[in-house]
């Protein structure tokens, strides 16, 4: 049988039995806009196919319990230690099993990049507008993803029970102890008891191995298939509109490229785990409540939860025998939830403040909606001053700086940095649609000089591609809302102060500098 | 919503622009060699991986610049691996962009709101599905239904009691009570007051029966630190000043704001620091806290000494130990 | 004197009297010359002494005070003991160079014998912790790694991180690191409490004890970073700029590859 022949068959195999041959045929021809910024999500979707493959691999021999052993393995400082299994399982993987050390640390390593391809994905989502109509969901589902990553990445460098995850394990357990009400009950339950216990750590395997990827799984299949079906957005340009997609299609150019990049996350994660070391367990030792390290930290993705807690007012009510620490539940929890739901209902604000409830499938460039790239900025701006005060002291010992400066520096700063950043990120994003329009209507600076007959120097200006041109006037610039007090009929709304804020978010929203249009370049053409 | 300002008309997609590969042989040979090459240093690197596993001893260590002393198994086990799939993908993305079609395809989106008329017929279907039920018109089954889905969803709620018991007291109880030892952690010896010199600190357990058994769930409440200073150097209510001997005071090793041991002593500023949020208690003031975000300070310990000059515990702490909680009542 | 007198032309007197006087001359000249001996050692130890007296008068008094007695700006030096003064001089921290936070470890700027006289003439003020002798420092044989680490963990970590990084204090001080220092320093600094450490007393830590926790020290320097190039040992916050720096940045540079157009 040629081979040919054989493909024939195998697909007539399938197509008998599932009627496949269509949706196969039409979704190899699938068309993918192709732009580097829209590999940001693929590093985050390789990045947990590799935190899979290397999980399982460690589960073969993680030791998920917390019951006492001694020490007896290869690592001689530790000899005769008493340790909790999970310690010492971890230490075997690291000293006795063959390349053990090396999928702990691609496991570890792949966890931070996740996570940094999810902060950088979401703020190129962001920064272009793909959360727009009709992809509000998707939206909702990659914070979800987030968050879950975070919760994720933290259970599973607490397993093997070492004194550095040990401790953040004791701060979870005071911000449970802390809630009102219900706080020493959940923190009993979720220890089987008194900190630290027994019962904590094979508890949150299961949640680490089973449920989260669980949950993972389907909400990235939900995320992709929505991607999938909806057509990925794509950038402005010369050729494409709100109505096509232009790019590649998936067989066989963009399955080499998002294949092959598969294989390149892959190996970026293999080379970093094997030039850099990465949460050497054996130097923090094993946990026990009565010591603690200089310098302890989470992991970068909670780094601004940790700063929002150093920074917090020492405040905390007791009254009628109830005590409620505010210094925890207010950066701890409070703060967090606001961000997260902010985050989360982003898109739907944004579009009631445009009143804009059309599908977009063309991005905008960050310049271009300047409102929406300043928030994006003051948004970071909070985060990275909260990232850098939970690194205090270790900013401390190498800087020589003191940490009580730093922290009342983050402590003010935390509170002026951000507006700041929204103006002049604001401002800047004016400056360059200004820029954006000079270059449509004079061209290019060539930098040559030129002498005109009558003694006048002027610069040579080269005038712009029309493709170039398209490029930088084809966004929409929509004009303020019209929210009128009263109908046509001369009746006052209801919800009059509601419309006021809106009035007032939407003219801030749509400040922008007006676009060339096309009369102006011809008038322009005409000199 | 109108566009107010007349947009420059769309020139279409720029021309294709071949590559070297598409209209010369050669380059395109050349590129097929490209692609080959990196594939073969992929296979390089997939030997290099085997050879490590199987030859290179795991206690050999060679010297790399910047990095030091490696592990020469370990180093090459992952640039093996490293190697082997990076050129992998360095190959396939390469034989994408010079080999594969390049030529822009234009596909035509849909609109995903489905026409009226089938809208109205969901609309009809869910209407008429759900008179079919009968729910709507039967009451009695609607009312019942919820509540035994209502009460079903309390079953899981009921079989996760027995997650851990309730706390009760014991977040206020620690082992330290009247006449209990104060042992050095780790060592387990008891402590004179003439072991201590002023400026000395001791990480300190309550001495127990099995003090090769403590169990980590009790080193979270009874950890203790001793520091001595000079009697003069105190600034304490007379109380408290009663709770220490000769220069001797003793605070909960466990921070009062979430937990963490706070062992970090300033001998010349007399300040202890926590370094998880940075907490700082000033020791001559038992413990206050004067910066950071804690809110109350470390409890303090009352203890003398015995016939013999051990030193032990007068009476237990007068307050729980530790991070806050809702039935927490004393400041 | 009569019967003495007879044997005054005897031929054994005098043998005899030679023989007395060398013996008297003998053991006159041993007995005053042991006087003397110890006379010019003390001579020899009140001369290092002096010598340190000498130095501390012009390096170290303008802070310390003339009789070192300590002024607003440096503490007492009466009773700190030689430890102290070998510490703080051999590892350069003093004479403190700038003011402002902490003495910090730097070149020494006196050298073995002119420590040695310091050391000698700060211990004659008043009794105080000793240096401790050569055969007391053997803490290969002596020590236990194991027995260190735990103890280092429970009474070094919290200020200098858990592999001897160093680590942060308030204000601007800081716990230095332990790397590098050498084992009579990190025995002297655990017995005298320099600066911001506090002591620890030879009966909580013994010294055996001691001996065990500097093993532990020099095993953790010495020993070669296990899984690739330590990032500092100090946690998390290197290994994230990493991650964003060379991961990150390394795939966003391939990504821009990937989607570039071909020639």
């Amino acid at each position: 049988m040629t081979a040919e022949a054989r493909l024939g068959s195998v697909a007539n195999f399938v197509d008998e039995r599932t009627g496949a041959a269509a949706w196969m045929k039409k979704n190899l021809q699938k068309v993918f806009p192709d732009h580097w910024s829209f590999l940001l999500g693929e590093v985050a979707l390789y990045s947990f196919v590799i935190l899979l493959l290397s999980g399982t691999f460690l589960t073969f021999w993680f030791d998920p319990s917390q019951r006492e052993v001694i020490y007896e393995g290869s690592y001689a400082p530790l000899e005769g230690i008493k340790m909790s299994a999970a310690y010492a399982s971890t230490l075997h993987i690291s000293f006795e099993v063959r390349g053990g050390l090396l999928m702990r640390q691609i496991h570890h390593w792949a966890a931070l990049l996740f996570m940094a391809a999810i902060v950088a994905h979401l703020m190129r989502v962001f920064f272009t507008g793909a959360f727009r109509k009709p992809r509000e969901g998707n939206w909702v589902i990659g914070i979800g993803l987030l968050t879950l990553g975070i919760v994720e990445g933290f259970l599973g460098y607490s397993l093997p029970d070492d004194l550095l995850s040990g401790t953040g394990i004791r701060i979870a357990e005071a911000i449970i102890q802390a809630l009102p009400v219900v706080g020493s009950y959940l923190a009993y339950f979720a220890f089987g008891g008194a900190f630290p216990g027994e019962a904590f750590i094979p508890r949150i395997y299961t949640v680490h191995v089973l449920l989260l990827p669980g949950a993972f799984l389907a909400l990235i299949t939900v995320h992709l298939m929505l991607v999938w079906y909806q057509k990925h957005t794509q950038f402005p340009g010369p050729g494409r509109t709100e109505k096509n997609v232009v790019g590649y299609p998936l067989m066989p150019t963009y399955m080499a490229k998002a294949g092959g990049f598969f294989f390149i996350v892959f190996g970026v994660t293999a080379f970093l785990a094997a030039v850099a070391s990465i949460n050497p367990i054996w130097l923090y030792g094993p946990y026990t409540p009565g010591q603690i390290s200089a310098g302890s930290q989470p992991d970068w993705y909670m780094g601004w939860l940790d700063g929002l807690v150093r920074m917090a007012p020492p405040i905390e009510t007791a009254a009628f025998g109830h005590t409620i620490s505010w210094n925890i539940l207010i950066p701890g929890l409070i703060i967090p939830g606001i961000l997260f739901t902010g985050m989360a209902l982003y898109p739907f604000i944004e579009a009631w403040i445009t009143g804009d409830k059309r599908e977009h499938h063309l991005l905008d460039r960050p310049r271009n909606a300047p409102n929406r790239t300043a928030l994006g900025a003051m948004s970071l701006t909070f985060v990275l001053v909260t990232l850098i005060n939970g690194g205090n002291d270790i900013i401390a010992t190498h800087f020589d700086l003191s940490i009580n400066q730093i922290m009342w520096g983050t402590r003010f700063g935390v509170l002026i940095l951000p507006p700041i950043a929204f103006i002049v990120t604001k401002r800047l994003c004016l400056s360059l649609q200004r820029a954006d329009r000079e270059l449509v209507l004079h061209g290019r600076e060539t930098g040559t000089l030129l002498r005109l007959p009558h003694g006048e120097f002027v610069e040579v200006h080269e005038p712009i591609s029309p493709e170039k041109a398209y490029l930088l006037t084809s966004h929409e610039q929509l004009p303020p809302l019209e929210l009128p007090d009263v109908d046509g009929r001369g009746v006052k709304r209801a919800g009059v102060l509601k419309n006021k804020i809106r009035a007032r978010l939407n003219k801030a929203h749509v400040e922008s500098v007006p676009k060339v249009s096309a009369t102006e370049l011809k008038e322009i053409e005409h000199h | 919503m109108a566009n107010e300002i007349e947009s420059i008309k769309d020139p279409g997609l720029p021309a294709h622009v071949h590559r070297k590969a598409d209209t010369d042989p050669a380059a395109a040979r050349r590129a097929e060699r490209q692609v080959a090459t990196m594939f073969l240093i992929s296979a390089a690197g997939t030997v290099l991986l085997i050879a490590s596993y199987f030859f290179i001893p795991d206690d050999l260590f060679v010297f790399i610049p910047v990095m030091g002393n490696q592990n020469a198994h370990q180093l090459g086990l992952g640039l093996g691996m490293a190697i082997s799939l990076f050129f992998i993908g360095l190959g396939a993305i390469h034989w994408a962009k010079t080999l594969m079609p390049d030529t822009e395809v234009v596909a035509q989106r849909h609109e995903f709101r489905s026409p009226d008329s089938e809208r109205q017929e969901f609309v009809d279907a869910v209407k008429e599905g759900a008179a079919a039920s009968g729910l709507g018109r039967r009451t009695l089954i609607k009312k019942s239904l919820f509540a035994s889905l209502g009460l079903s969803a309390l079953s899981p709620l009921i079989l996760l009691r027995d997650l851990g018991p309730l706390p009760g007291k014991e977040l206020e109880k620690t082992t330290w009570a009247s006449g209990t030892y104060l042992v050095t952690d780790p060592g387990n010896r008891r402590i004179s007051a003439s072991d201590l010199e002023v400026g000395a600190v001791a990480q300190v357990l309550p001495e127990i029966a099995d003090p090769e058994h403590r169990k980590l769930s009790d080193i979270a409440k009874d950890a203790v630190l001793l520091i001595r200073l000079r009697p003069e150097e105190f600034n304490l209510e007379p109380d408290r000043l009663a709770m220490t001997h000769e220069g001797i005071i003793a605070f909960s090793k466990i921070c009062s704001h979430m937990g963490c041991a706070v062992a970090l002593y300033e001998q010349q500023t007399k300040h202890l620091l926590c370094p998880c949020h940075q907490s700082t208690f000033d020791v001559t003031r038992a413990a206050k806290v004067i910066f950071g975000p804690s809110a109350r300070p470390l409890p303090q310990l009352d203890i003398t000494t015995d016939a013999d000059g051990f030193l032990i515990a007068r009476n237990p702490f007068s307050e729980p130990v530790g991070p806050s909680f809702w039935e927490r009542n004393s400041q | 004197m009569k019967h003495l007198s007879r044997y005054r032309r005897h031929k054994a007197a005098a043998p005899f009297l030679l023989l007395l006087a060398l013996l008297a001359i003998g053991t006159t000249y041993s007995v005053a010359s042991a006087a003397t001996t110890t006379e010019s050692s003390l001579v020899e130890r009140s001369a290092l002494v002096e010598e340190g007296r000498q130095i501390f008068l012009k390096g170290c008094s303008s802070c310390h005070g003339l009789n070192a007695e300590g002024a607003q700006i440096a503490p007492s030096l009466i009773g700190v003991g030689a430890a102290s003064v070998d510490f703080q001089v051999g590892t350069g921290r003093m004479p403190m160079a700038d003011m402002s936070t902490q003495a910090m470890r730097k070149e020494p700027v006196y050298d073995a014998a002119e420590t040695a006289a310091l050391a000698a003439y700060v211990a004659s003020l008043a009794p105080g912790p000793e240096i401790p002798a050569e055969s007391s420092l053997n803490y290969e044989r002596d020590g236990s790694t194991a027995e260190g680490g735990e103890l280092f963990r429970n009474n070094c970590a919290m200020c200098h991180n858990f592999a001897g990084q160093g680590g942060a204090l308030t204000q601007g001080k800081y716990a230095p690191t332990l790397m590098g220092v050498e084992p009579k320093h990190i025995y002297e600094a655990m017995v005298t409490g320099p600066q911001s450490m506090p002591v620890f007393s030879d009966k909580t830590i013994t010294p055996e004890e001691k001996l065990s926790i500097i093993k532990w020290i020099k095993a953790a320097e010495s020993e070669p970073n296990l899984g690739g190039a330590s990032l500092g040992r100090v946690g998390p916050v290197t290994e994230g700029l990493l991650g964003w720096a060379l991961g990150l940045g390394l795939l966003i540079g391939v990504a821009v590859w990937l989607a570039m157009k071909a020639k």
